[in-house]
Order: C-alpha cells, then structure tokens, then sequence
C-alpha cells in the first residue's frame, strides 16, 4: 500500500463548465512556441523567417545553456518571429504543411542507456525542456544530479483536466518516461497520485515510488507534495515534469521522435462544447474556439484560472500547459456590490450569503472585487496553504527584500502556483504570485 | 442606477489629475467606490478573485457591533431614569438613548473621516476602510455623557497619532478606538474616571456605580455589595459604556465575527480563557474582597466581554501568527483581570491590557517564526566531519 498524505488546508473551487470526458480531433495549421513560458530563458534563433523546420527542429536555442534548445512541434515553414518592447522574443510561429516530417533520434530502451547518454538523447531532441527543476522553476540543469524527481499524477485546480483519461491507452510511453527519468536521480522518482485515481497507467507503474495524496487544492501542486515527502533545503535540487511530459520523453525513447501531440481539456462557463482535443503543443486555439463560445467580452488562459496566462482569441497554448480555460471578463461596475447580500458570490469566507448553497457550481468573471489596499486579516493565507510555511511574513520579506528571511521562511519550497489560493482570497488584492516570482528571481540572481 | 453611474462618471475627470477639484480626488474615489465596485478586473496572477474585500470585511464588523450599539441605546436611557427613579416607557428610554448617542456617533465618523480623507490625498492612496470599524468602536467605548467635543479630541488624536503617524490602516501598533479612550481617561481623568460619568442625574438613595466601581470599592470596606444580579451584568442592565455593558449583545456579534471569519475565534476564547484563569488564581489566593469575587464574574463586568470581542481580534494589533493569537489572547485576559483587581486606580484593566499586549504581539509573533525557522534548519544535511 503506497503511503497516503492527508492535507487538509486548501480550497476547491468549484467553477462552471468542466469538460466532457471525450476526445476530439482538431487540426490545427498555426502553431508557435513562445519564449515567455519558458522562465530564465534567453533565446538566440536558430531559424529565420521562410525556413522550412521538421518536428523536432531546433527553432531556439538558450544562450546562456547552449545545449538546452527548443524543438519544433511541427514540420512546416517559420512564418513569424514575433518580438515585443524592447525586441524581447514572444513567439516564433510556425505553419504546418501536414506532411509532419520528423527528424529521427533513434530509439533506445531506456533501461539500458546510462545517465549520460539519456541526457544526451534529451538534450538533442531538444526535449530536456520539458524537465524542470525546483526552486525556482525553471528548466533543470543537465550537470546537476538532483535529490529527487516528482511527478504529479493529477490536477486539482479549478477545472483542471483528468490525468486519468489522459494517460489512458498511453501507460507504456509513461511508463518508458519514467525509465528514462529514474536513471537522472541517485534518489527517487516520486508519482505522487490522488486518492481517487483509478487510472492503472499510474498503479501498476514500476520503478516509482508511489505516494497517494488527499485534500483540496493545492494537493495536486508538486510544490506542495515535495514540501510532504522530502522537502527543498538550501541548496538542493529536485526535478519535476508533468504528466504528458512524462508520456512525450517515453515517445522520445520508445519510438525516436518528439511526438509533440498533446490532450488538451477546453473548460470555463464560457465554452459551449467543453471537452477534451487532441492537438499539438503550442497550437493555435483558433480552432478551438471559433463558434464554440458564448458572446460577449471573454477572457482566454491557457492553464487554469489562479495561474494560467492570458492569451488572445487567435493566440496560442504554452508550453506545458493541458488545459484552455474561457471565463467572461470582468470590466464592470456593481451598485453597491459590496453591500449586498451575495447569494450567488463566490468568496472562501462567509461574509456573503452563499455559504448557504455549498454544492454549487460558480461563473466566475475577472473582476477584482475591490481595491488594493494595505495588509490587514490575517491568518487567512494559513488557511489556503497546506505547508509549514508562514505566507504572510514570507511575502513581507520578499517586499523588503530581505534575503535571508526569505531563505529561512522557506522560498525555496514555494512557486507563485503555490501561493495563487492566497492571491484568490486575498482581501488587500494583493499581486502575492507576482511578488513570489518576483522573490525567486532576485534569489537565482543573488545563487548564481 | 445608470444615471446616477452616467453623472459619476461625467463628474470624474474634475476630481482627476489637472481637474478642478483635483484635491477631492481621494474623497471622490471613496465616494464611487462606496457606491460602485470598480470596474477593474485582474490583470496579473490569478484570473478570479475572492468577492470578499475590505468594505465588505470592515461592513460584517460594523454589523458585528449593531446589537451591542442597540443595547446600549435602550441602556442609556433605561439607566438615565432608573437614576432618576422614574418608570418610563420602552420608546421613551430609547428615545432618550439615541438623542444621547447618535450625535457621539455622528462626531466620531465626521472627525475621523476627515482626517482619513486629508491623509489618503496627501499620500496620493485610496481611502482606507479601516475607519469604518474605528468611527464605530470609538463611540461604544464611550460612557453615554461623554462631552462631544471630547469625543472629536480623541478622535483626532487616535488618527493621528494612533495611526496615521504609522502609515495609515494596517501599519498601526496601537487599536486607535482603545487609543481614543486611553486619551481620555488618562487627558482628562476627572471627566472620565469615577462613578460620576456613567449616569446624569442621581437620586440619592440610587447607587449608579458600575459593578467594577463597585468591586473595587471593597477592598476598602472589606466586602463588595453588587448592586446588580450576575444575569443583570450578562444581560447589561448595568451602568458602563455605551457598548459594553450587555455581554449577551457582544456575544451576538462574537457569533457574526467568528462564523464569517472575519474575527479570530481563537483570540476571543484565548482571552476569556486568559481572564478565567487569573480569576481562578486570585480566587485561590485571595486576601482582599475584590480578590474573593467570583472569577467568572470578571467575564461580564466592564469592558472585558466587549475588549475580547472587538477590540483584542483587531488583525492590525494583534499577533498575527495562529500560535501567537493564543498566546497573545491567553495574555490579554490575564493582564485584564490583574489590573482590576491588584490596581484599584485602574477600574478598566482591559483597554490597559489590550493596548499593552498590542505592543508585545509583533515579539510573540517574531519567537513563533523563529520556531519555524529552527525547524527548517534543523532539516539541513549533517555536514560530514572532515
């Protein structure tokens, strides 16, 4: 029997629109990898305007590790490279032909590489981006070792998609993935599962060590389950991929290409059809969206609605992200909102009628409710936060900049997706995930 | 409400920068706001957030404090013409409360607000909240003959200093309404101590002390004559400050602050816990009169019920750390009841208590994260020895 964690801190948010357990095919012809999702990053092109790319083609490379690129999702022609103020690099955007040509690096059983030559293999197909590393988030270190791997089996965000029907009919690719994985770590590789998984792709799944997780949001963070089994002290390492991470390396291994196919779940109150499609990493969602949605002023995210980033109608999915949610926008003026009895408001405490009906189901739009203002509650952030982490001081301290109390209160535990339940509750309106990148950031400057 | 959004936001740019009445800017933001949500939605983090915010947090308070604010209305004027040993009528005692008491109210919010308003267009920042909570505390630590220009003093004084020189809501050290009222008892200690305050004009056969007047008086005499049954003092038919007097009242708004989770339930048991505790203490040790008074009597005289209530959960204050709130509670009602009882020149030991504990809650706060910082260290690898 694996271990289980009880966490009991946490919030579910309970939204409208949760996708329909079917899989639909969307054949996307825009597709574009963008830089941004990419933390620490500094791209130097590989490809100009009018290149033809096969899948798996370098597009970038990072300058600072140069043997850290980025592949091609698709084969095709590069029809843009997109740059923003101060000509910093948002998206190269590629169209597909259809032919989806692929560069072949040849098959290998993982079992029977070594450390090194996995690594190479990785860091050739340009698929080493897919791992990343804690504390700060970004993309791992091939010359490091670390002290362990996570990988977390669901998603228990606010609408976020079932792994368990995403890795359906797909459990030998992960379970090659985490092959190739185990041989990078002198520790372990972590699955660290729901409760209520009964997905056999991750409890048969050899060569883990399985770890069954239950609780509201955030159980499913990895951060929060590194924080559980083995937590980050000054100066250690640990790497963490996502699922269909996991089942793209297995791919990589198993048959020699980047399979850059991707299940993505469409959700949000705003959607008419939610369900899941199958697509390509980095692909438009044009096609996703196009009259599939209510009218009206609507917010797109690519990820889930406490920490996905806001695209365009015709923009494209990040990275690592499976999920695309649509809410409406939220630019409007309530008469005396505040004042209102508030039956049907969304909020974590009981200030408003609505704890009256717990099983429903929120539309929820983007509207701040409120202004910003100094801290004042507290104690409220604890509520959200299942770690042994005192948020409000840590977020002070970052403020100030105080490197050492940031350190002793445990930043290195923490990424702003950690902290995004605190911002949502939040009665100051406070930007806290942007002050914990913000916190991490001038620590990897401060480390490195 | 369309037209009156279409006039607001026709008025707008003469309250903007290089507008007419630029220097109102803060004072029209908090009027729009105050009637409007602003129309601003997230931009950065988390898409949604939270419906809560600090009006609707500040508000649940204000309504916290409505069946204690009532009571005492109905109190004052009760206790005005049992002083006067005349019978009167429901309304009639009602009456006579609210011509006492709305005017203090008026007073305090008009004084504070302006002074807010000043403030928070000197420093380019939004109207705080904060004050919604304060302008109301302040006139239900009252006792109900306060003079109103005393009112407006202390008012001012506890802004000011109390808060403002800090950095305005939130950064403040001191509860500005417990800082209005150690104004004036210690600004003007003939007005505001003493038995004198509490009733207008006494028949002399009516004893219009207050039961903590009483207690002390004792000491001296060796025994101490309550002129008030326990469930009189628990249900507040006694002289006292316009808000503290019924427990039950508080205990209402105790209910509203802890189910909302505005307020911390767990200062509010930890200082009752606190004040039982020393009750007990002096109970077992007792040599005087005032020692020998039951401890759980301490709970429903004076300000205690009120001070555990409304003022010790003031977040701003009070520690801010769940472990702290225990400690500092627990702290607050044993220093309440010491004071009572061991300095008879102090009657109220609880404002005394809380304001003394405010000082001390930023060093509980400080040793409970130093614990969890030695545990995080304690985690660290070995180092090997060479």
């Amino acid at each position: 029997m694996p271990r289980t964690i009880t966490l009991k801190k946490g919030l579910n948010i309970r939204l409208k629109g949760e996708a329909d357990k079917v899989i639909k095919e969307i054949k996307s012809q825009q597709f574009a990898v963008k830089p941004p999702d990419f933390i620490g990053v500094f791209p130097r092109m590989q490809v100009k305007e009018g290149d033809t790319v096969k899948i798996g083609s370098p597009l970038f490379i990072d300058k600072f590790r140069e043997n850290i690129s980025f592949p091609s999702p698709v084969s095709g022609k590069v029809t843009e490279i997109k740059r923003g103020d101060k000509r910093v690099l948002l998206e190269v955007r590629i169209e597909s032909d259809d032919k989806n040509e692929q560069i072949d690096f040849g098959a290998a059983d993982p079992a029977k590489l070594s450390k090194t030559e996995i690594t190479e293999k990785l860091l050739i197909s340009g698929l080493w981006s897919l791992i990343r590393q804690r504390p700060y988030g970004t993309i791992a270190n091939p010359d490091q070792t670390p002290k362990a791997i996570h990988i977390s089996a669901f998603d228990s965000a606010p609408l976020a998609p079932d792994y368990d029907f995403i890795v359906r009919r797909k459990g030998d690719e992960f379970q090659a993935g985490i092959d190739a994985l185990a041989k990078l770590t002198n520790g372990k590789v972590h699955l660290n599962v729901s409760n209520t998984t009964t997905a056999k792709e991750f409890l048969e799944c050899r060569n883990v060590e399985l770890t069954t997780f239950k609780g509201p949001h955030p159980a499913g963070n990895v951060g929060v389950q590194i924080h559980h089994i083995n937590p980050i002290n000054k100066g250690e390492v640990v790497w963490f991929a996502g699922v269909q991470d996991v089942i793209t390396i297995g791919n990589l291994f198993r048959q020699g290409v980047y399979d850059s196919e991707v299940i993505i779940a469409l959700a949000g109150s705003e959607i008419i059809k939610s369900n899941y499609v199958r697509t390509r990493r980095g692909s438009c969602i044009s096609q996703m969206v196009e009259g599939n949605v209510n009218e009206g002023l609507l917010r797109y995210i690519s990820g889930n609605v406490l920490t996905g980033v806001q695209i365009m109608h015709n923009n494209y999915m990040g990275f690592y992200d499976s999920l695309l949610t649509v809410i409406p926008e939220g630019n409007y003026h309530e008469f005396l909102g505040w004042a209102l009895p508030g039956l049907g408001k969304l909020s974590f405490s009981r200030s408003f009628f609505s704890w009256l009906t717990p099983g429903k189901q929120y539309k929820v739009d983007t509207n701040l409710h409120g202004g910003e203002r100094a801290y004042v509650m507290t104690g409220q952030f604890e509520k959200v936060l299942p770690m042994d982490i005192y948020p409000l001081q840590l977020i002070k301290s970052i403020l100030i900049e105080d490197i050492d109390e940031m350190e002793n209160l445990g930043i290195y535990e923490i990424e702003p997706e950690d902290l995004a339940l605190c911002e949502f509750i939040d009665t100051s309106k406070t930007e806290i995930q942007t002050i914990v990148r913000n916190g991490l950031e001038l620590m990897r400057k401060e480390m490195s | 409400m369309k037209s009156l959004r279409t006039y607001l936001d026709k008025i707008k740019p003469q309250f903007q920068k290089g507008g007419k009445f630029e220097k109102l800017h803060s004072t029209f933001e908090a009027f729009e706001t105050f009637l409007f949500v602003p129309d601003k939605s997230t931009s950065r983090g988390s898409h949604i957030r939270d419906s809560i915010d600090m009006k609707r947090t500040m508000s649940v308070v204000v309504i916290a404090m409505i069946p204690a604010l009532l009571f005492g209305i109905w109190n004052a004027g009760h206790q005005h013409f049992l002083s006067l040993g005349e019978a009167a009528a429901f309304w009639d005692k009602v009456l006579f409360g609210a011509v006492k008491i709305v005017p203090i109210i008026v007073v305090s919010y008009i004084t504070g607000l302006a002074i807010e308003f000043i403030f928070a267009q000197i420093r380019g920042h939004e109207v705080n909240e904060g004050f919604l909570v304060s302008g109301m505390l302040i006139p239900l630590v009252m006792p109900p003959d306060v003079p109103l220009w005393m009112v407006a003093v202390a008012t001012a004084f506890a802004v000011v200093i109390g808060k403002e020189v800090f950095g305005g809501t939130g950064m403040n050290i001191l509860n500005p309404a417990l800082t209005a009222r150690a104004f004036l008892f210690f600004a003007y200690p003939a007005q505001m101590s003493g038995d004198k305050v509490w009733i207008a004009e006494k028949a002399d056969a009516f004893s219009g002390a207050t039961p903590l007047a009483e207690a002390a008086a004792g000491v001296g005499s060796g025994a101490v004559h309550f002129s008030h049954s326990l469930s009189d003092m628990f249900l507040g038919f006694i002289p006292g400050s316009i808000g503290e007097t019924s427990t039950l009242a508080i205990l209402i708004g105790a209910v509203i602050l802890a189910f909302t989770g505005v307020g911390s339930l767990r200062i509010m048991v930890s200082v009752a816990l606190g004040g039982l505790f020393m009750g007990g203490l002096l109970n077992v040790f007792a040599v005087n009169a005032f020692m020998e008074v039951p401890f759980y009597y301490h709970l429903v005289m004076g300000g205690f019920a009120f001070g555990a209530v409304f003022m010790a959960t003031d977040p701003v204050t009070a520690s801010q750390t769940a472990k702290g709130k225990i400690i500092y509670g627990f702290l607050i009602g044993v220093m309440a009841v010491l004071i009572r009882v061991l300095n008879p020149a102090y009657p109220e030991g609880m404002m005394l208590a809380i304001l003394l504990l405010n000082v001390f809650a930023p060093l509980i706060d400080h040793y409970v994260v130093e614990g969890n910082i030695k545990r995080r260290l304690k985690r660290l690898p070995k180092p090997v020895k060479a």
